[in-house]
Protein backbone atom coordinates (compact mmCIF):
# COMPACT_ATOMS: atom_id res chain seq x y z
CA UNK A 1 0.00 0.00 0.00
CA UNK A 2 2.65 2.59 1.03
CA UNK A 3 4.70 1.56 -2.23
CA UNK A 4 1.38 2.03 -4.15
CA UNK A 5 1.57 5.72 -2.49
CA UNK A 6 4.93 6.42 -3.06
CA UNK A 7 4.51 5.56 -6.89
CA UNK A 8 1.86 7.75 -7.11
CA UNK A 9 3.63 10.52 -5.73
CA UNK A 10 6.48 9.87 -7.53
CA UNK A 11 4.47 9.84 -10.73
CA UNK A 12 3.42 13.55 -11.36
CA UNK A 13 6.68 14.13 -10.60
CA UNK A 14 8.42 11.80 -13.10
CA UNK A 15 6.02 13.51 -16.07
CA UNK A 16 7.16 16.89 -14.43
CA UNK A 17 10.69 15.90 -15.50
CA UNK A 18 10.04 14.79 -18.51
CA UNK A 19 8.50 17.73 -19.98
CA UNK A 20 11.06 19.47 -18.35
CA UNK A 21 13.64 17.29 -21.06
CA UNK A 22 11.34 17.60 -23.56
CA UNK A 23 10.98 21.38 -23.58
CA UNK A 24 14.45 22.31 -22.68
CA UNK A 25 15.92 19.97 -25.51
CA UNK A 26 12.95 21.65 -27.72
CA UNK A 27 14.34 25.34 -27.05
CA UNK A 28 17.83 24.51 -27.44
CA UNK A 29 17.03 23.03 -30.95
CA UNK A 30 15.03 26.09 -31.71
CA UNK A 31 17.88 28.30 -30.60
CA UNK A 32 20.22 26.53 -33.11
CA UNK A 33 17.84 26.72 -35.89
CA UNK A 34 17.24 23.19 -36.16
CA UNK A 35 13.69 22.88 -34.53
CA UNK A 36 10.84 25.48 -35.76
CA UNK A 37 7.36 25.14 -34.41
CA UNK A 38 5.58 26.96 -37.30
CA UNK A 39 7.59 25.04 -39.96
CA UNK A 40 5.37 23.49 -42.72
CA UNK A 41 7.11 21.04 -44.02
CA UNK A 42 7.84 22.38 -47.71
CA UNK A 43 6.40 20.26 -50.01
CA UNK A 44 8.58 21.46 -52.69
CA UNK A 45 11.63 19.49 -51.66
CA UNK A 46 12.56 16.79 -53.83
CA UNK A 47 10.96 18.39 -57.06
CA UNK A 48 12.64 20.37 -59.94
CA UNK A 49 13.26 24.44 -59.27
CA UNK A 50 9.95 25.79 -60.44
CA UNK A 51 10.13 28.27 -63.66
CA UNK A 52 10.80 32.20 -63.00
CA UNK A 53 12.51 34.71 -64.89
CA UNK A 54 13.25 38.04 -62.50
CA UNK A 55 14.64 41.31 -63.35
CA UNK A 56 17.53 42.18 -61.02
CA UNK A 57 18.32 45.68 -59.30
CA UNK A 58 18.89 47.93 -61.91
CA UNK A 59 21.44 48.24 -64.00
CA UNK A 60 22.79 44.67 -62.84
CA UNK A 61 20.50 41.96 -64.56
CA UNK A 62 18.01 39.64 -63.15
CA UNK A 63 18.06 35.98 -63.59
CA UNK A 64 15.74 33.19 -64.62
CA UNK A 65 15.28 29.46 -63.40
CA UNK A 66 17.09 28.24 -66.53
CA UNK A 67 20.38 30.62 -65.40
CA UNK A 68 20.25 28.65 -61.84
CA UNK A 69 19.98 25.90 -63.95
CA UNK A 70 23.35 26.14 -65.76
CA UNK A 71 24.62 27.03 -63.34
CA UNK A 72 24.06 24.36 -61.07
CA UNK A 73 26.10 21.99 -63.89
CA UNK A 74 29.24 23.24 -62.57
CA UNK A 75 28.27 23.24 -58.65
CA UNK A 76 25.15 23.46 -56.52
CA UNK A 77 23.40 26.89 -55.92
CA UNK A 78 21.79 28.31 -53.04
CA UNK A 79 18.67 30.39 -53.42
CA UNK A 80 18.12 32.86 -50.72
CA UNK A 81 14.90 35.17 -50.40
CA UNK A 82 15.60 38.11 -48.41
CA UNK A 83 13.93 41.68 -47.90
CA UNK A 84 15.32 44.62 -46.87
CA UNK A 85 13.08 45.10 -43.50
CA UNK A 86 13.82 41.35 -42.26
CA UNK A 87 15.76 40.99 -39.25
CA UNK A 88 16.44 37.45 -39.44
CA UNK A 89 17.72 38.26 -42.75
CA UNK A 90 20.55 40.87 -41.45
CA UNK A 91 21.49 38.65 -38.55
CA UNK A 92 22.37 35.80 -41.52
CA UNK A 93 24.75 37.93 -43.53
CA UNK A 94 27.23 37.00 -41.77
CA UNK A 95 26.71 33.30 -42.31
CA UNK A 96 25.76 33.92 -46.13
CA UNK A 97 29.19 36.16 -46.60
CA UNK A 98 31.12 32.99 -45.11
CA UNK A 99 29.61 30.71 -47.31
CA UNK A 100 30.56 32.78 -50.28
CA UNK A 101 33.44 33.76 -49.18
CA UNK A 102 33.91 29.57 -49.00
CA UNK A 103 33.83 29.61 -52.57
CA UNK A 104 29.21 28.54 -51.88
CA UNK A 105 27.66 30.20 -55.01
CA UNK A 106 24.28 32.04 -53.31
CA UNK A 107 21.91 33.58 -55.70
CA UNK A 108 19.65 36.22 -54.21
CA UNK A 109 16.09 37.21 -54.54
CA UNK A 110 14.40 40.06 -53.12
CA UNK A 111 11.16 39.16 -52.04
CA UNK A 112 8.37 42.10 -52.01
CA UNK A 113 10.68 44.86 -52.14
CA UNK A 114 11.36 48.00 -53.72
CA UNK A 115 15.06 47.58 -55.44
CA UNK A 116 16.44 50.90 -53.68
CA UNK A 117 15.85 49.23 -50.31
CA UNK A 118 17.86 45.90 -51.52
CA UNK A 119 20.07 47.43 -52.68
CA UNK A 120 20.46 49.88 -49.74
CA UNK A 121 20.25 46.51 -47.58
CA UNK A 122 23.12 44.55 -49.70
CA UNK A 123 25.66 48.03 -49.33
CA UNK A 124 25.36 47.48 -46.13
CA UNK A 125 25.34 43.71 -44.77
CA UNK A 126 27.26 43.06 -47.83
CA UNK A 127 26.09 41.22 -50.92
CA UNK A 128 27.50 37.36 -50.50
CA UNK A 129 25.05 36.74 -53.88
CA UNK A 130 26.50 35.84 -57.38
CA UNK A 131 23.35 37.42 -59.02
CA UNK A 132 20.56 38.70 -57.48
CA UNK A 133 16.49 39.09 -58.48
CA UNK A 134 13.93 40.99 -57.53
CA UNK A 135 10.66 39.54 -57.17
CA UNK A 136 8.60 42.31 -56.61
CA UNK A 137 5.12 40.80 -56.34
CA UNK A 138 5.86 37.46 -54.51
CA UNK A 139 4.66 34.70 -57.62
CA UNK A 140 8.05 33.36 -58.19
CA UNK A 141 8.28 33.06 -54.14
CA UNK A 142 5.05 31.68 -54.44
CA UNK A 143 6.32 28.76 -56.47
CA UNK A 144 8.84 27.88 -54.00
CA UNK A 145 6.70 27.06 -51.47
CA UNK A 146 7.96 30.21 -49.34
CA UNK A 147 6.04 31.46 -46.60
CA UNK A 148 8.61 34.03 -44.88
CA UNK A 149 11.65 35.14 -45.26
CA UNK A 150 14.69 34.41 -45.11
CA UNK A 151 14.37 31.42 -46.83
CA UNK A 152 17.08 29.19 -48.67
CA UNK A 153 16.98 26.47 -51.26
CA UNK A 154 19.59 24.40 -52.16
CA UNK A 155 19.69 23.18 -56.16
CA UNK A 156 22.10 20.51 -57.36
CA UNK A 157 22.72 19.82 -61.08
CA UNK A 158 19.97 17.95 -61.62
CA UNK A 159 17.57 20.89 -60.48
CA UNK A 160 15.93 19.41 -57.92
CA UNK A 161 15.77 21.04 -54.72
CA UNK A 162 17.83 19.15 -52.70
CA UNK A 163 17.97 20.79 -49.05
CA UNK A 164 15.63 24.08 -47.76
CA UNK A 165 15.38 25.98 -44.61
CA UNK A 166 13.02 28.16 -43.72
CA UNK A 167 14.34 30.62 -41.63
CA UNK A 168 17.64 32.70 -41.27
CA UNK A 169 20.79 30.02 -41.56
CA UNK A 170 23.31 29.67 -38.91
CA UNK A 171 26.52 28.62 -37.94
CA UNK A 172 24.48 25.42 -36.42
CA UNK A 173 22.32 24.88 -39.27
CA UNK A 174 24.95 25.26 -41.78
CA UNK A 175 27.58 22.83 -39.70
CA UNK A 176 24.77 20.13 -39.59
CA UNK A 177 22.55 20.49 -42.19
CA UNK A 178 23.63 22.95 -45.44
CA UNK A 179 27.19 21.38 -45.32
CA UNK A 180 26.23 17.55 -45.54
CA UNK A 181 23.78 18.56 -48.01
CA UNK A 182 26.75 20.26 -49.90
CA UNK A 183 28.74 16.75 -49.97
CA UNK A 184 25.50 15.20 -51.11
CA UNK A 185 24.86 17.37 -53.64
CA UNK A 186 28.55 17.55 -55.10
CA UNK A 187 28.59 14.02 -55.37
CA UNK B 1 -31.04 55.88 -30.50
CA UNK B 2 -32.72 54.65 -33.43
CA UNK B 3 -29.71 55.62 -35.62
CA UNK B 4 -27.66 53.66 -33.79
CA UNK B 5 -29.77 50.98 -33.40
CA UNK B 6 -30.21 51.25 -37.36
CA UNK B 7 -26.51 50.87 -38.14
CA UNK B 8 -26.23 48.43 -35.91
CA UNK B 9 -28.78 46.16 -37.49
CA UNK B 10 -27.15 46.76 -40.75
CA UNK B 11 -23.33 46.19 -39.42
CA UNK B 12 -24.96 42.48 -38.23
CA UNK B 13 -26.68 41.55 -41.36
CA UNK B 14 -23.79 43.05 -43.46
CA UNK B 15 -21.77 39.97 -45.29
CA UNK B 16 -18.05 39.34 -42.87
CA UNK B 17 -15.49 41.27 -43.61
CA UNK B 18 -12.51 40.05 -44.57
CA UNK B 19 -9.10 41.48 -45.10
CA UNK B 20 -9.26 42.65 -48.39
CA UNK B 21 -7.75 46.08 -47.60
CA UNK B 22 -7.95 47.41 -51.34
CA UNK B 23 -11.07 46.91 -53.60
CA UNK B 24 -9.09 46.60 -56.89
CA UNK B 25 -8.23 43.35 -55.20
CA UNK B 26 -11.43 42.42 -55.62
CA UNK B 27 -12.93 40.90 -58.87
CA UNK B 28 -15.62 43.18 -61.01
CA UNK B 29 -17.46 39.90 -61.61
CA UNK B 30 -19.27 39.43 -57.67
CA UNK B 31 -20.06 35.73 -58.15
CA UNK B 32 -16.56 35.10 -59.43
CA UNK B 33 -15.51 37.04 -56.43
CA UNK B 34 -17.96 34.94 -54.26
CA UNK B 35 -16.41 31.61 -55.35
CA UNK B 36 -12.42 33.48 -55.06
CA UNK B 37 -13.90 34.54 -51.07
CA UNK B 38 -15.09 30.91 -50.98
CA UNK B 39 -11.47 29.14 -51.88
CA UNK B 40 -9.70 31.51 -50.21
CA UNK B 41 -11.51 30.98 -46.57
CA UNK B 42 -10.16 27.30 -47.15
CA UNK B 43 -6.64 28.45 -47.09
CA UNK B 44 -4.44 29.21 -44.14
CA UNK B 45 -2.31 31.87 -44.34
CA UNK B 46 0.94 30.53 -43.57
CA UNK B 47 2.24 33.30 -41.72
CA UNK B 48 -0.47 33.79 -39.15
CA UNK B 49 -1.28 29.36 -39.15
CA UNK B 50 -5.01 30.36 -37.70
CA UNK B 51 -6.43 32.29 -39.81
CA UNK B 52 -7.47 32.05 -43.39
CA UNK B 53 -6.19 34.15 -46.33
CA UNK B 54 -8.92 36.17 -46.93
CA UNK B 55 -8.95 36.65 -43.10
CA UNK B 56 -5.40 37.39 -42.90
CA UNK B 57 -3.50 40.80 -43.63
CA UNK B 58 -0.19 39.67 -44.08
CA UNK B 59 1.90 40.43 -47.31
CA UNK B 60 1.35 36.59 -48.43
CA UNK B 61 -2.14 36.34 -47.62
CA UNK B 62 -2.43 39.37 -50.20
CA UNK B 63 -0.39 37.70 -52.80
CA UNK B 64 -1.87 34.33 -52.32
CA UNK B 65 -5.60 35.94 -52.54
CA UNK B 66 -4.46 37.37 -55.87
CA UNK B 67 -3.28 34.12 -57.52
CA UNK B 68 -6.88 32.55 -56.25
CA UNK B 69 -8.52 35.44 -57.86
CA UNK B 70 -6.59 34.98 -61.09
CA UNK B 71 -7.23 31.29 -61.26
CA UNK B 72 -10.97 32.23 -60.52
CA UNK B 73 -11.00 34.18 -63.18
CA UNK B 74 -9.16 31.79 -65.88
CA UNK B 75 -12.26 29.65 -65.09
CA UNK B 76 -10.26 27.13 -62.82
CA UNK B 77 -12.38 24.90 -60.45
CA UNK B 78 -12.01 25.18 -56.78
CA UNK B 79 -10.75 21.43 -56.71
CA UNK B 80 -7.67 22.65 -59.42
CA UNK B 81 -7.17 25.79 -57.32
CA UNK B 82 -6.87 23.90 -53.84
CA UNK B 83 -4.44 21.29 -55.41
CA UNK B 84 -2.32 24.14 -57.12
CA UNK B 85 -1.40 25.49 -53.42
CA UNK B 86 -1.52 21.87 -51.83
CA UNK B 87 1.12 20.91 -54.47
CA UNK B 88 3.37 24.22 -52.74
CA UNK B 89 2.42 24.19 -49.24
CA UNK B 90 1.14 21.06 -48.55
CA UNK B 91 -1.89 19.71 -46.71
CA UNK B 92 -1.16 21.90 -44.32
CA UNK B 93 -2.20 24.65 -46.00
CA UNK B 94 -5.74 23.52 -46.11
CA UNK B 95 -8.04 24.45 -42.95
CA UNK B 96 -9.62 21.08 -43.54
CA UNK B 97 -7.14 18.50 -44.71
CA UNK B 98 -8.04 15.73 -46.13
CA UNK B 99 -8.46 12.17 -44.41
CA UNK B 100 -4.77 10.69 -44.86
CA UNK B 101 -2.67 8.34 -42.83
CA UNK B 102 -0.64 11.26 -41.87
CA UNK B 103 -4.34 13.25 -40.38
CA UNK B 104 -5.56 10.08 -39.09
CA UNK B 105 -4.45 11.19 -35.88
CA UNK B 106 -5.91 14.85 -36.10
CA UNK B 107 -9.53 13.59 -37.19
CA UNK B 108 -9.59 10.17 -34.90
CA UNK B 109 -8.54 12.44 -31.49
CA UNK B 110 -12.16 13.40 -30.79
CA UNK B 111 -13.05 9.88 -31.01
CA UNK B 112 -10.15 8.59 -29.26
CA UNK B 113 -10.55 11.34 -26.65
CA UNK B 114 -14.20 10.32 -26.27
CA UNK B 115 -12.86 6.10 -25.82
CA UNK B 116 -10.44 7.47 -23.33
CA UNK B 117 -12.88 9.70 -21.08
CA UNK B 118 -15.34 6.47 -20.76
CA UNK B 119 -12.78 4.22 -20.20
CA UNK B 120 -11.58 6.46 -17.23
CA UNK B 121 -14.84 7.04 -16.11
CA UNK B 122 -15.72 3.49 -16.05
CA UNK B 123 -12.74 2.77 -14.21
CA UNK B 124 -12.78 5.41 -11.92
CA UNK B 125 -16.40 4.21 -11.11
CA UNK B 126 -15.87 0.33 -10.50
CA UNK B 127 -12.99 1.32 -8.33
CA UNK B 128 -14.80 3.65 -5.50
CA UNK B 129 -14.66 1.73 -2.48
CA UNK B 130 -17.75 0.48 -1.48
CA UNK B 131 -20.24 2.23 1.06
CA UNK B 132 -19.18 1.65 5.19
CA UNK B 133 -21.57 -0.53 6.67
CA UNK B 134 -24.42 0.78 8.78
CA UNK B 135 -23.84 1.54 12.63
CA UNK B 136 -24.63 -0.96 14.68
CA UNK B 137 -26.84 0.07 17.97
CA UNK B 138 -23.62 0.31 20.46
CA UNK B 139 -22.17 3.20 17.81
CA UNK B 140 -25.44 4.73 17.33
CA UNK B 141 -25.49 4.90 20.74
CA UNK B 142 -21.97 6.75 21.21
CA UNK B 143 -22.76 9.17 18.59
CA UNK B 144 -25.71 10.61 19.93
CA UNK B 145 -23.57 10.85 23.26
CA UNK B 146 -21.12 12.70 21.41
CA UNK B 147 -23.40 14.72 19.15
CA UNK B 148 -25.79 16.04 22.13
CA UNK B 149 -25.41 19.68 22.82
CA UNK B 150 -23.48 19.96 25.91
Amino acid sequence: MIARRRLLLAAPLGVAAAGGVAFWSMLTRMQGGTFDPHDIGNPMLGKHLPDFDLPGIAPSPGFSSRDVLAAAQRQPVLINFFMSTCIPCAEEAETLDALSRQGVAIWGIAWEDEPAKSAAFLDRYGNPFTRVGTDRRGTAAIDFGLYGVPESYLIDRTGRIVWHMAGGLSDVVVEQQLTPALARARV
Amino acid sequence: MKAFLVALCLALLSAPAWAISDPREMLPDPAQEARAEQVGSQLRCLVCQNESIEDSGAQLAHDLRAVVRQRVAAGQTDSQILAWMVARYGSFVRLSPPLTLTTLLLWATPVLALLVGSGAALVGRRSFAPAPAPLNAAEQARLDELSRPA
